[in-house]
């Protein structure tokens, strides 16, 4: 026995911008670590979390969204090391740092490009934009750890939701990881909440839930006709996007389209 | 009373006097005795048939196909054969055949405007002015996009999905099936299309407008038949469905195609908003009002059926709503000067008069213009609820009829709190003269389609579709065509 003993990090949620066990109290070992294994319970106080939080990351500007996000690749170039050892290597985290940095580009024009005005036949003026559809659930995918989580919620959060994400449940380390840069990026405490725990107790919990306004299922093999049926509930937006894809439509994918009319005269 | 007064005057009707019946012709519309199922572009015969009747006298019309299971598999199996060719075609021809569509509604407009208002109950007036001019223009907006979809999703490669099942309702019969069929045939898919049980004969003329417009056999395929043929509909080997209609069943829908990879768009349920504040223009707001709740009896999903009026002219507000509710005339749909027509069927008939009865029960005061109802059909007077809690059935379920619930607010921060405080999110009215207003309210507003300083316009180019439990979605705009394209 020689050197100091190292503090080994405890690994919890991460709802409302603090990290709580989970208020079961149980854990779950996945990658020689105990780690939180959330409940139903701390399912409803990720949602309620985000449901506060999310007015005001909607309404803050779109260029402040973007500052904010890219705040995070900051965060996480700090953190280089560290990530690596939690997913496939140095090449998944500088991959997820950069779809970070491409989603935060986005936030200022996808209104320009996905919204307009239209030619209606009539004295008006009559225009389209984008908004977020609100609080979306987000079931990660397994693989990859940190590229899949960054991939699914990054556009989310671009388009100005909060979201509520279900991490890797075989590794769930690299989310917890992300977690703590978030927590140090400006995002607003509330706007992303990550949950660690089992998938197939966790995911329907979501998709009932009566206050979330989209599933993305993309990680949820085996579980995606239940998890469809409920969240019929209350006509949840279902999404099944690929697990690493990059594209505006990731982000329009957890977007509403609202059309304002206003007559033309003097 | 000097010539200003006489202006400012807006009593549409003199005191004594009345309007003469101006009864619309309906010798253009040729019916036939019986109907089949139109599959492959040929009409076939259906096992069994139920009648189809206008509600403005009850009087039976035709009898119409109970498309069975056997039917439905039938028609979508003709419908992808068709795919084959129709999806191959370049899409400057397709475009051609839309067009064709376009101009053959347009010319044959008053048939299909008074078999509109015969078999849905509608105002002559407005399946005339609204529905037929619109319905055109929603084949002629698509048919454009035919042969320009690469255009219109950046970085995209758009193809066609394949078969699409399409259900539609009767408050807009004719409409609602243009606006799902232009942008499915533009995309380059087949069609397979269901009428509502109580309106099918315009979907049924239509054929006739294909066959005029030569139509390939099989691209568009309407099966007729009540809520069975629906649902045999969305289980059939379809790609796709969108449907129009109810929540309860558009979520019936959904968690029937749960885990079956089929693509969905909803259109469902409303209970707008309408918000009065105190700068607006208070004679053009009323119109705004009366429009928002009477337009097509109040049968329709974005209606303003609640009125959120500011508490400091509450009262001018409810009163000239009441004497401008009382110039409405309320009669035979076929008459060229009928404001409200006829209720579409028992059935919705039923359920107006229990929501009103329940409104009653809640403690919200009722009021009605008196107005003569014809003895024969189905008819309910305009009416509107004052003193009405946020919590009563009137004030949170789709009445779809037209009942309008009054609920007043002070600030617009509760305004928007009521406004938004239902499960569903299609419409919302604001009426204000100051310009900031409208745009922070716009914002706030959990609603696919604001209107302000108006209320209940329609366009092709205009993407229409709900928030939350209202659906998902857009119907019109190059939005529209997004539901019906497959991507790379």
């Amino acid at each position: 026995m020689s050197g100091r003993l190292p503090v080994k990090k405890t690994y919890k949620l991460y709802i409302g911008g603090a990290f709580p066990r989970s208020e079961s109290g149980r854990t779950y070992e996945a990658q020689d670590q105990n780690v939180a294994r959330a409940s139903r319970k701390d399912v409803r106080d990720a949602v309620q979390a985000a449901r506060g939080a999310q007015p005001k990351w909607a309404a803050a500007t779109a260029y402040n969204r973007g500052q904010v996000l890219y705040r995070i690749a900051e965060m996480m170039e700090a953190r280089v090391p560290e990530f690596a050892e939690l997913c496939s290597g140095k090449d998944e985290v500088h991959r997820a740092i950069d779809r970070w940095v491409w989603y935060a580009g986005f936030a200022d024009k996808l209104s320009q490009v996905l919204g307009g005005t239209n030619p209606v036949a009539g004295p008006y003026f009559n225009f389209t934009i984008p908004e977020p559809t609100g609080v979306v659930a987000t079931i990660a995918p397994d693989e990859p750890p940190l590229l899949g989580l960054v991939s699914r919620i990054a556009p989310v959060l671009t388009g100005g939701n909060a979201v509520v994400a279900l991490a890797s449940e075989t590794q769930p380390l690299a989310a917890i990881e992300l977690a703590e840069a978030i927590a140090t990026s400006d995002v607003p405490g509330g706007v992303v909440n990550l949950l660690t725990g089992h998938r197939a107790e966790l995911a329907p919990w979501l998709a009932s839930h009566m206050d979330v306004n989209a599933i993305d299922v993309t990680g949820a093999d085996g579980l995606r006709a239940e998890l469809e049926t409920a969240a019929a509930e209350n006509v949840k937006r279902v999404v099944s996007g690929k697990p690493d894809s990059q594209s505006l439509y990731e982000i329009s994918a957890f977007l509403e389209l609202k059309t304002v009319w206003h007559p033309i005269g003097v | 009373m000097t010539e200003l007064d006489k202006r400012q005057d807006r009593s549409p009707v003199p005191q004594g006097w009345t309007y003469a019946p101006a009864p619309e012709s309906t010798d253009v519309v040729r019916l036939q005795d019986r109907y089949g199922l139109y599959i492959g572009g040929e009409w076939l015969a259906a096992k069994e048939h139920f009648t189809t009747i206008s509600p403005r006298d009850e009087a039976p019309l035709a009898e119409v196909a109970q498309a069975s299971e056997a039917d439905v598999h039938k028609a979508v199996a003709v419908a992808r054969d068709a795919f084959q060719s129709w999806s191959k075609l370049p899409g400057s021809e397709r475009a051609k055949y839309m067009f064709r569509i376009a101009r053959i509604l347009a010319e044959r407009s008053r048939e299909f405007a008074v078999l509109e208002s015969l078999n849905g109950g509608k105002p002559i007036k407005e399946s005339r002015d609204v529905d037929l001019p619109l319905a055109a223009a929603h084949f002629f907006y698509y048919a454009g996009w035919a042969d320009k979809l690469e255009y219109a999703f950046p970085n995209r490669t758009p193809k066609a999905l394949g078969v699409a099942g399409q259900i539609i309702p009767w408050n807009f019969p004719l409409l609602m099936l243009s606006w799902k069929i232009a942008p499915a045939l533009a995309a380059g898919n087949t069609v397979v299309l269901k009428p509502a049980e109580t309106t099918p004969l315009t979907a049924l003329l239509f054929c006739d407008v294909l066959r005029q417009a030569e139509l390939p056999p099989g691209v568009v395929n309407i099966v007729t038949g009540d809520g069975s043929t629906g649902a045999a509909l969305v289980d059939a080997d379809v790609d796709k469905i969108a449907f129009t209609g109810s929540t309860e069943v558009g979520k019936a829908i959904q968690r029937r195609l749960a885990g079956t990879g089929k693509k969905l768009t909803l259109e469902l349920g409303g209970k707008a908003a309408n918000i009065v504040f105190d700068d607006c223009a208070i004679d053009q707001a009323v119109e705004g009002i009366v429009n928002g709740i009477y337009f097509n009896q109040g049968h329709v999903c974005c209606a303003g059926s609640r009125l959120l009026v500011q508490e400091s002219i509450y009262e001018p507000v409810v009163e000239k709503l009441k004497q401008r509710m009382a110039t409405l005339r309320v009669g035979d749909p076929l008459d060229k000067n009928t404001d409200v027509g006829a209720i579409n069927s028992r059935e919705q008939l039923e359920r107006i008069e229990e929501l009103v009865a329940a409104g009653k029960e809640e403690g919200a005061e009722i009021y009605q213009p008196p107005c003569k109802l014809p003895e024969k059909g189905y008819w309910f007077a305009p009416t509107v609820f004052t003193n009405v809690a946020q919590s009563y059935r009137i004030a949170q379920e789709e009445i779809f009829g037209p009942v309008l619930s009054v609920l007043t607010f002070r600030t617009p921060d509760e305004a928007v709190e009521k406004a938004n405080n239902t499960p569903y999110g299609l419409s919302a009215g604001v009426w204000t003269e100051k310009g900031s207003r409208i745009l922070w309210m716009a914002q706030h507003l959990r609603a696919g389609v604001v209107w302000a300083n108006t209320f209940n316009r329609f366009d092709p180019t205009s993407p229409f579709g709900g928030y939350k439990e209202s659906g998902f979605g857009r119907e019109g705009g190059l939005h529209g065509m997004e539901p019906y394209l497959d991507f790379e």
